[in-house]
């Protein structure tokens, strides 16, 4: 096992590197430098000055290997630089909201997942019954939704119920306090980006185990334990299960991806000060310093995320760790 | 019960009965594909009235989707504007309309660029195998390290906004997907008799690659093809909705729900609701398609 998580680590390594390398290399696509495209966009006059000081703040007017040494020596001293915008350390922006995306992040992933599990064996054990046709609406729904729409429509529900029941509309508050000092205040706050995200999280694992579990239901031992008069629920539970799980976990780890997406989207929708929106913000604000760095722990969290589930499958299935 | 009854019930009857059947029609072929695919072939009706309401949105909508008339704004929907009108009195269902041009020529575009230079490259990289392929994986791996909207933001940063870029940042992300996948299938491709031969006969890489390989591998590409639609149409929404894709004022779903959807979501609820539901509609029919298929065209993957 631990031949196999070192075998593992190694490969994450040239994908991060070639990741900065893409990153660094699209940055530099841009027709002119990024600092032209700064000042241009602010009114189409710039002058000299203001643009040899941007190149030295930025370093663009290094050489190119230069450039690329100094910003990979920086990514592994976690030094991402400052802000093209606010002029603050691109780290202590993302620090201040990262909490917040972070929360939103893993309940979406847990709530998406102890839904998706019942849901998905219910569905396949009765195949072909109006509950699972209820069941496979529900997930191709989910899966076509886009999640700001669906925000936008947990906010007008929202505010149609409350205007309805209490008499007053109501808004899920916007000022972020951790779980920790204000639990009922926070989850009111960040329940509703949570279903926007986790819907379709929860729709794409409900039919992965779904069809995992038919595939294995059809197993010859799964027969057999069915011959010798086993109880349905421990076949299922016991043997039909577990190993129906191995592909869900994979497609846990993929729709992770989708989840970070998503949270873009959706801090945009209910205005959330999360890393997401800082995202699509520095994007807007051509700051190409907070967008690289974006881009670049987004790629790191995916990765981890994904070596993190290649492990878990190597622990579930030995065969995996000695292939 | 007569003997052909009994053995079209038997097991494998329909892969015997494939081979053995003399050449059905194209319009008989379709109907037995209908039977046998009834969800797909309604998304695929809804698929074909998608792009009939596209191609003939001129005709079709009621009003200019970009004339704003500042005496009917925000109306509810009545008979003259059957979805009501936005914030600035433009007809919705004109702009739904005119909305479902933008985002299927995107969607169709950015998904067949994206899956055919994913089929040429998957293919060449099968094809020349050793370092090469070694390389191009690695690469493809860095590509696939990006989860896809990011990386569709990312190549909006880079190239800008408007309908050619965004077709490009949408595109970008597909082409590893593919790749990879058709990869895989033409590695044994490569290992066939024709493939030989047509090295024998001396034909050059481009053509071995592009006319003998190529198209062996339509299966994996169109299956591709048809799941890169549905998400097309999504990432687009997507990206319009935060301002990163097409701008005001085209006609476009995503942009439709910017705005003006939450400002007025009390007072003009429909503003919210039907540019979605005709999001949420699109993508649903286009994924049903790619399910159907998916199913058709790999009989590994049938039944599930």
């Amino acid at each position: 096992m631990r031949k196999y998580i070192l075998k593992r680590l190694l490969l994450v390594i040239p994908t991060l590197f070639g990741a900065a390398a893409l990153v660094f290399i699209m940055l530099r696509l841009i027709p002119g430098d990024i600092c032209e495209i700064r000042m241009s966009g602010d009114g189409g006059y710039f002058d000299q000055r203001a643009l040899d000081q941007c190149r030295e703040d930025s370093g663009t007017n290094l050489p190119m290997m230069t450039q690329f040494i100094n910003f990979i020596w920086g990514l592994m001293r976690f030094d991402f630089g400052t802000s093209m915008w606010t002029g603050q350390p691109v780290l202590t922006e993302i620090a201040l909201r990262f909490e917040l995306s972070l929360q939103v992040a893993i309940m979406a992933t847990i709530i998406g997942v102890i839904i998706a599990i019942p849901l998905g064996t219910i569905s396949a054990v009765k195949q072909n019954t109006w509950i699972d046709y209820v069941v496979r609406a529900f997930s191709i729904a989910g899966i076509a939704t886009p999640s700001f729409w669906l925000g936008i429509l947990i906010i007008l529900g929202l505010l149609m119920s409350t205007q309805y029941v209490l008499g007053t509309p109501w808004m899920p508050p916007i000022t972020y306090k951790p779980i920790w000092e204000a639990p009922l205040y926070n989850l009111s706050m960040l329940i509703w980006p949570t279903v926007a995200t986790g819907y379709r999280y929860s729709a794409v694992v409900t039919r992965m185990t779904r069809s995992a579990l038919l595939e294995v239901l059809r197993e010859d031992y799964v027969r057999t334990a069915r011959a010798k008069g086993l109880w349905e629920k421990v076949i299922i539970r016991k043997h039909a299960l577990k190993n129906a799980l191995l592909p869900v976990v994979t497609i846990v780890g993929m729709e992770f991806a989708f989840l970070m997406g998503g949270l873009a989207v959706t801090e945009q929708v209910f205005n959330l000060n999360g890393v997401g929106k800082l995202f699509v913000d520095s994007v807007l604000n051509n700051d190409y310093t907070m967008t690289q760095s974006l881009v670049m722990l987004v790629v790191m969290i995916f990765v981890m995320v994904n070596f993190l589930v290649d492990i878990c499958y190597a622990w579930m299935d030995p065969r995996i760790r000695y292939s | 019960m007569n003997e052909e009854a009994i053995l079209a019930k038997l097991p494998g009857a329909q892969a015997v009965a494939d081979v053995v059947a003399p050449k059905q029609s194209f319009l008989a072929a379709l109907g037995t594909w209908a039977r046998n695919q009834p969800v797909g072939a309604v998304s695929g009706l809804m698929v074909i009235f998608l792009i009939l309401v596209a191609v003939f949105a001129p005709q079709i909508a009621p009003f200019d989707p970009v004339e704003t008339n500042y005496g009917a704004m925000t109306q509810a929907p009545s008979v003259q504007y059957w979805l009501g009108t936005d914030q600035f009195g433009r007809d919705l269902l004109s702009r739904i309309i005119w909305g479902a041009r933008t985002a299927l020529f995107i969607g169709f575009t950015s998904a067949i660029l994206g899956a055919t230079l994913g089929l040429v490259l998957g293919v060449a990289s099968a094809y020349f195998s050793g370092w090469v392929d070694l390389l191009f994986q690695r690469i493809m791996d860095v590509f696939l390290a990006f989860p896809l909207i990011i990386l569709a933001m990312a190549a909006v940063a880079v190239f800008g906004t408007g309908p050619d870029k965004v077709i490009l940042a949408i595109m970008l992300p597909f082409v590893p997907r593919c790749a990879r996948v058709v990869r895989s299938g033409a590695l044994a491709i490569r290992e066939m008799p024709y493939v030989d031969a047509a090295r024998a006969l001396g034909y050059g890489h481009m053509r071995i690659i592009l006319r003998h390989m190529a198209p062996n591998c339509m299966a994996p590409y169109l299956i591709m093809l048809t799941t890169f639609l549905g998400q097309a149409i999504l990432i687009e929404a997507s990206l319009s909705y935060l301002g990163m894709g097409v701008q005001e004022p085209t006609a476009a779903w995503g942009l439709m729900l910017q705005g003006g959807a939450e400002t007025y979501a009390e007072t003009a609820p429909w503003i919210a609701v039907f540019p979605g539901l005709a999001i949420t509609l699109a993508v649903f029919a286009f994924n049903l398609f790619g399910d159907a298929m998916r199913d058709t065209l790999d009989p590994k993957l049938r039944s599930r």
